[in-house]
This record gives structure tokens, sequence and C-alpha cells, in this order.
């Protein structure tokens, strides 16, 4: 044990040794383990991002970006762990793409000061920036999503969906269980039954869900799902021969990934989106040569165009804008994690930034407030083509019932402020 | 000649019985533990108590509590994390104010609100918790045996972690379903929530480590534990020497969940502040505190320190060389890991099938011997 401990102490010295004058994004990613069929592409476009505003631009604002990625196999103990070994190294914004991690670092980036972006995950009410000052989750929260599917459902059916039957295929963890209210109170308000139906970690055995899906009839089945569990949904699904365009992915159940396995099955899948689909975006030609033909392609550069490549990019586009931003509002080029905050919740996405990166049209334009950390809530359906092997948008971004997710953001915050004992800070 | 046990005389029977009856033993024990808690709080920084030495705490204490049942009652268990699941929770509903309601008919209740009580009642609270759920499982270990036993403590564990998830009242009603520790604190210091001191943490754990340590050590050289012993050897020969196997089966329970609760209600309230049920209390919760004392040793408790050890640090400390120094791929780095802690659990259980506990004994026995063994 002693000689363990000496051996730890010298590993974690050397660790801590490499400090240089650089901007920190630390990357808490899973290339290991049952999720890692998402965990994957979306590091891989997070580094690649990061790789290529290093070699295009020379850094941001003349610093240079420095992805420290650390495998948390979406485990929460792992993840935080990744985080305490990465906080000492003025890491700037935390993504750990994971609602449970989510969980776990809200109360601590809250004592550390270093902001917290969960990029449409996460903890739906951190989107009242007058609780959650660290924590962000623009563009677009789990209750959005929600009333955003339950909207196109309804406008399938021409306007009603009273004496329906929807029924929620969701992760049976914090995350999965995240859209349920929303959904219980939009069902009050339309007038659909609710079904609810939870899946285990990892999520590989499905035959009971799926026995229940057959049995019950839903019209409609929405799914939060994650990981391996989304290929088995969607394998299960065709094999019961659930009408594909009947089923509706939250966007983290929306990828190649989850699709492919099924085949020609899993053609007219649905699930929503919060940018745009496939690898026609201009910022792929300044890609190819500045990052992959040097050979420096996170992971085996085998996901570039996938849907949460582009994601992955997406959070990295986010998080670079921020600094910019941050550098703006304080002069500085080497920032650190509060001024970072300063210029996430400063931040202003318009089109002319989105042109700028590349990236025209890729995504909703919004502008961050103090008391909005979650804007806009936009999203738009995709649907699956497996002939073609694409994704393509069915409908327009659209915004979600904001009578309904409101009130239950202000409800849910005001919760956690009463159990954490935070005051609500001033906006104006 | 390093370990010498020459001169070292007694003279009293207390002198011959305690845990360390050679000085050099003692002395070393004494300095581990000086040094543990006077010296290591003033440096412990919150990398090092929340990824090395909090972790290593609590699963050491879960193992005691698993080789209480396994390594000396040989009773075998998988449903510690279930068990560490109740202790979680438990501590979670103490530390928030116990509500219970008895329906005494018609629709009427009759409450029993407890105020949040203290962190470490809580705790406690959790371990007994604990121990009287654990006594409940153990009651099919009078009929069924070995294997069998297994299974049924197998039931136990996704039965509890099914309930977590189900038993809304278990979590406060909580959308989501995790718990989320309050703040508290001891003495005007505060032990769980988010704004903890690395130290204050540190020492409030391995105070409870040291203590129940110390019991278990003092237990299971003792009559309750010569009990234990006589029922693993051979049951129906403990039977005949008037062993009654009812009471030392469900000591064994009691007391094993009992460490097994405050180890999980440590784990949720003072190490990760929050948890939900199957994550955090899953079947691999199980596996590897079995794994920790079969590496340590089973009937050992210096070996569940031992084994703890091994199964928490070695994938943080390989991970560190892998990653941070030598900058491998993080998943190549996470896959080698497996492999090696793999290919070394195989190893021990070849080369030393009693675990490092034995190994120990056996350096022990060639340092008295050396230079000159015979």
């Amino acid at each position: 044990m002693k000689l363990g401990r000496i051996i730890l102490a010298a590993a974690a010295i050397a660790v801590a040794t490499p400090a240089a004058a650089d901007l920190v994004f630390p990357s808490l990613s899973y290339r290991t383990g049952p999720y890692a069929p998402n965990g994957i592409p979306f590091a891989d476009g997070y580094a690649d991002y990061f790789t290529l505003v290093n070699e295009r631009d020379g850094g941001i604002g003349g610093e240079k970006a420095r992805v420290l990625e650390c495998e948390t196999g979406y485990n929460t103990e792992k993840g935080v762990e990744c985080y305490e070994a990465t906080k000492g190294e003025g890491s700037l914004v935390y993504q750990p793409l994971s609602t449970g991690i989510t969980y776990q670092l809200i109360p601590k980036v809250t004592a550390d000061n270093i902001p917290l972006h969960t990029m449409g995950y996460g903890r739906t009410s951190a989107a009242n920036g007058k609780i959650f000052e660290w924590v962000f989750n623009y563009p677009g929260t789990y209750w959005d999503a929600a009333s955003i599917i339950v909207k196109h459902i309804i406008s399938e059916e021409g306007g009603d969906v009273s004496g329906k039957k929807i029924a929620l295929v969701y992760h049976n963890s914090a995350y999965g269980k995240e859209p349920i209210r929303t959904l219980e109170e939009l069902a009050k308000k339309h007038g659909y039954e609710l079904l609810l139906l939870p899946v285990d970690h990892p999520g590989q055995e499905q035959k009971g869900t799926w026995l229940q899906v057959r049995k019950e009839r839903p019209d409609y089945v929405v799914m939060w799902g994650w990981g391996v569990m989304n290929q088995v949904a969607i394998k299960e699904a065709a094999s019961i021969r659930f009408p594909m365009d009947k089923f509706i992915g939250v966007w983290w159940s929306a990828s190649e990934n989850d699709v492919l396995p099924a085949g020609d099955a899993a053609n007219g899948y649905k699930a929503i989106t919060m940018h745009g689909v496939g690898g026609d975006f201009p910022i792929y030609a300044d890609l190819k040569p500045h990052v992959y033909d040097k050979g420096l392609a996170a992971g085996a550069g085998d996901q570039t165009g996938t849907v949460l490549y582009n994601r992955g990019m997406q959070a990295a586009m986010l998080a670079v804008e921020a600094a910019k931003k941050a550098q703006e509002i304080h002069g500085v080029a080497d920032i650190t994690p509060a001024m970072m905050r300063d210029g996430m919740e400063a931040l202003e996405i318009t089109d002319a930034v989105l042109d700028a990166n590349g990236l025209p049209g890729f995504m909703p334009t919004f502008a961050v407030s103090c008391d909005n950390h979650g804007v806009p809530g936009l999203g738009a359906i995709q649907q699956w083509d497996a002939s073609t092997k694409t994704w393509s948008l069915i409908t327009d971004f659209v915004g979600a019932d904001r009578d309904v997710v409101d009130p239950l953001i202000a409800e849910d915050s005001g919760a956690y402020a009463a159990e954490a004992n935070i005051a609500e800070r001033a906006c104006n | 000649m390093f370990y010498r046990e020459t001169g070292d005389f007694k003279t009293s029977y207390a002198g011959d019985i305690q845990t360390f009856p050679l000085a050099l033993d003692r002395n070393r024990f004494w300095i581990v533990v000086a040094f543990a808690f006077l010296v290591v709080p003033f440096f412990v920084n919150s990398y090092w108590e929340k990824a090395v030495l909090l972790p290593f705490f609590i699963y050491a204490l879960a193992a005691i509590g698993l080789n209480i049942l396994t390594g000396y009652c040989g009773q075998v268990s998988l449903g510690t994390g279930g068990f560490m699941a109740v202790g979680a929770y438990a501590c979670y509903k103490f530390m928030t104010g116990m509500d219970i309601y008895i329906p005494m008919g018609g629709g009427e209740y009759y409450e029993i609100l407890l105020p949040p009580l203290n962190i470490a009642a809580c705790i406690f609270l959790g371990g007994l918790t604990t121990a009287f759920v654990g006594i409940l499982f153990g009651l099919p270990s009078l009929r069924i045996k070995g294997f069998y036993l297994a299974v049924a403590t197998l039931a136990a564990q996704f039965f509890l972690v099914w309930l977590f998830n189900k038993w809304e009242w278990t979590y406060n009603y909580s959308a989501t379903g995790q718990i989320t520790a309050t703040e508290t604190s001891l003495f005007g210091i505060l032990i769980t929530g988010p704004n903890t001191e690395p130290w204050a943490t540190y020492l409030f754990c391995l105070t409870f480590l040291f203590i129940f340590g110390w019991i278990a050590r003092n237990l299971v050289r003792g009559r309750i534990g010569r009990q234990w012993m006589a029922i693993r050897d051979m049951d129906i020969a403990a039977e005949i020497i008037g062993v009654n196997p009812l009471k030392a089966k469900l000591t064994a329970f009691a007391i094993s969940s009992f460490y097994i609760g405050m180890a999980g209600a440590l784990y949720f309230a003072v190490w990760n502040g929050a948890a939900e049920p199957t994550e955090s209390f899953a079947i691999d919760k199980s596996f590897d505190v079995l794994f920790m004392i079969i590496i340590g040793g089973l009937g050992s408790i210096f070996g569940s320190l031992i084994g703890a050890a091994f199964i928490v640090l070695l994938p943080v400390l390989m991970k560190n060389l892998l990653v941070g120094m030598l900058g491998w791929p993080t998943d190549i780095a996470e896959y080698l890991q497996l492999i090696v802690v793999g290919g070394l659990i195989v190893f021990f259980l070849i080369k030393e099938p009693h675990g490092i506990a034995a190994l120990w004994r056996t350096i022990k026995e060639k340092l008295r011997l050396w230079p000159f063994p015979y």
C-alpha cells in the first residue's frame, strides 16, 4: 500500500506538470463501453473542430486550444474522477455528454466557478439562468424536445391526438426520466394517453418492452435512448413491424450508428434534431486540408459527416464562439473560467457567425441571456432513408409549447433553489 | 532480520492476545495511522480525495463487510450493490427528514416525521437499516448454501435496485429518480454538499473506516467470529459443538450488511453527493467488492483493505500513467487497463489463491529468516 502511494504520488506530480498558457477544453468522452457507438463520433467532432481552429486560425484570439480528453465510459464515478483530474488545469468549460454526470457536476461547478455546458441534455431546469448561474443548456432542452415531438405528432394526426396512445421507451436513468413530466403535462392538455416503458442500463435486453408495445398497440412510440439501447430498440421495433414513421427518437437517438444495424427495416424512422444534417457544409472543405490530410483527425477518422460528429463540432463551435466573446468582453486572450462564463452568457449566434464558421444554416440563430440559458429551444424532425443511408429534415425548426414548458422550468428550478439554498440572482 | 520477534516478551494475557503481538507490527500500524490522521489531511487535495482516498476508504469498508459474510462465515453474497443502495437511500431519507406514514384504516394515516438528522447519525442509521434488510435476505441462508445462496442474494441485488427505481417515496418523489445529498456539517465543518474541504471528508471517512475496522478486527477474533468460522469450515460440526447456525448466520448477515450499508451511505452522501440506483448500485458493484475480498484475501481484515486498494487504485494509477504521462489515446488505455486488471486477477488467483494478505504473510516469514533461511 505504501509503495502504491509513492508511485501514485509520482504519477500525480507527473500529470500535474504540463501547464502551458493555453485555453483548456476538457472532453469527458467515452470511447469504450455500451455507449461508445454514440460517444466516439461526438468526441471526434469535438476534438477535430478544435484542431481545425488551431491549425487554420492559429487558435482562439491567438491562444492555442488544448483538448484534454478523459475517458468516462458514461459512468458517473469515472466522470467525477475526470472532473477532479482536469479542473486544476484551468479548464474553461465542461461538456460531459451525460445527464448522470451533469447532475453530479452541477453543484461542483457552482462551487468551483467553472461553467458547465450541457447542450440539449442534463437538467432541463438549468435553463433558468437566475438560479443556475454556471450551467447552460442552449440550444435546447429535453422538455423542448418532448414538446416539439408531441407537436409533430399532433400535426401528423391532423390536429387532434385525444384518445391516442403514445408510448415513451426510455433509458431508466435520470436522462430517460427527464421528459416524463412534460409528456404528462402535455397529455393532460391534449388528451392523449401516455404509456411509460423503462429500459434498464445498458439496454441490450428489450424483448419485454417491445412485447408490451405489441400488446398495448400505442399509436406512436417516442424514444429517449442512448448508446446500444437505440440500435436494439429500432431492431426490436422492426421485428414487431411497428411502423417506423410513428417511431420518433429524441436527438440522442438520432444518429447513423443507431439506424444502420437495423438495415432496410429502419427506413422511415424519425427523430428530432437541433442542427442540420450531412457532410455538405463548407466547413468540411476546411477540415480536409487542415485536419484530415495532415493526419490530425481524432479517433479512427471515419465518423465525419455523421449526426453526432456534426453535434460534436457544434458543441466545440459554441465553446469557441463563447471564448471569443469572453476575450472581447474582458480584453484579454488568456481567459479564465469565470470570464468564459460571461462569454457564454453573452453568446450570440447569428447567421454571420455560422457563415464565418462554414456552417451556414446549420442551426437556428439565438442569443443567450442572463435569465435564459436554454435558448432558442427549437428543433426540427429528421427522417432516415435506408436506401441512400441519409437523414433529411422533413420539417422546419419549430419552437416548443412554452405555455407548458416554462412553468415546469420555473417550478423545478425553484425546487432546486430551495433544496440547495440558492438565492435567485438579479438579471437586468 | 528485518522482521524480528526475538526479545519481544509478554508478561500478561492481555499483551499476548492483542491484535499486533509484535512490537514491530504494532509500531508500524501506529505510524501508518498517525500518518493518515495527522499528516495527510494537511496535504490532501480534491483530486486525491475524490479519485483516490475516499473511494479506497469506502470500498474498504464494503469489503470488510462482505469479508465478514463470505470470508469469515462462508456465505457467498452477490447482493453487495443492493445493500449499498439500501444504505444510501436510508441515509438520504434520514438526512432529508424521514417521513413514515402508517395507514390507520379509513384513509387515515399516522405520520411519523423526523427532522433531518446529523450526518454521522444518518450514516450509522443507514447501516442499521441495511442490517435489518440484510437479515431478511439472510433468512434463506438457513436452508440453502453455496451457489444456490449466491443466486438468492443475486435476487436481492436486482430486487433492491428495482425497488429504488420504482418506489418514489425512497427518492422523495424527485422527477429524475436521483437522490442528491443536502449540505450537512459536523461540529460546524461541512461534510456533504459541493462546498466541502477535502481534508474534512477525508477525515470523516477515515474515522469511520478506522473505528469500524477496529471493531471488525476484534469481532472476528472473538466469540462471534469464532462461531462464524466454525460455520464456514463445517456447519454440521459447528452445530454439534453447540454453535447456533441461525444466530451465527443471521449475525453475519446483519453485521456484514451494516458495514456495507454504511459504505453505501458514505458513497452516496460524502463521496459522490448524488446517486441513482441503476448506475451507482448495479451488479458490477457486487462483483467489484467480491473481487476485492478474493484478491485481498478471504477471511482477513487486512486483505479487505489491500483488495480495495488494488481494485480502486490500480485503474487510477494506470490511467494517470498511460494517458497523463505517456499520452496514449484514452480508449486504448481504458481497454489495456481492463486487460491488465483482469490478467492480474487471474495471476493472483493462480499464484496466490489465498490473496495478497497471504502473500504478505509469506513475505513476513521470509523477512524473518533473511538472510539465513534454513
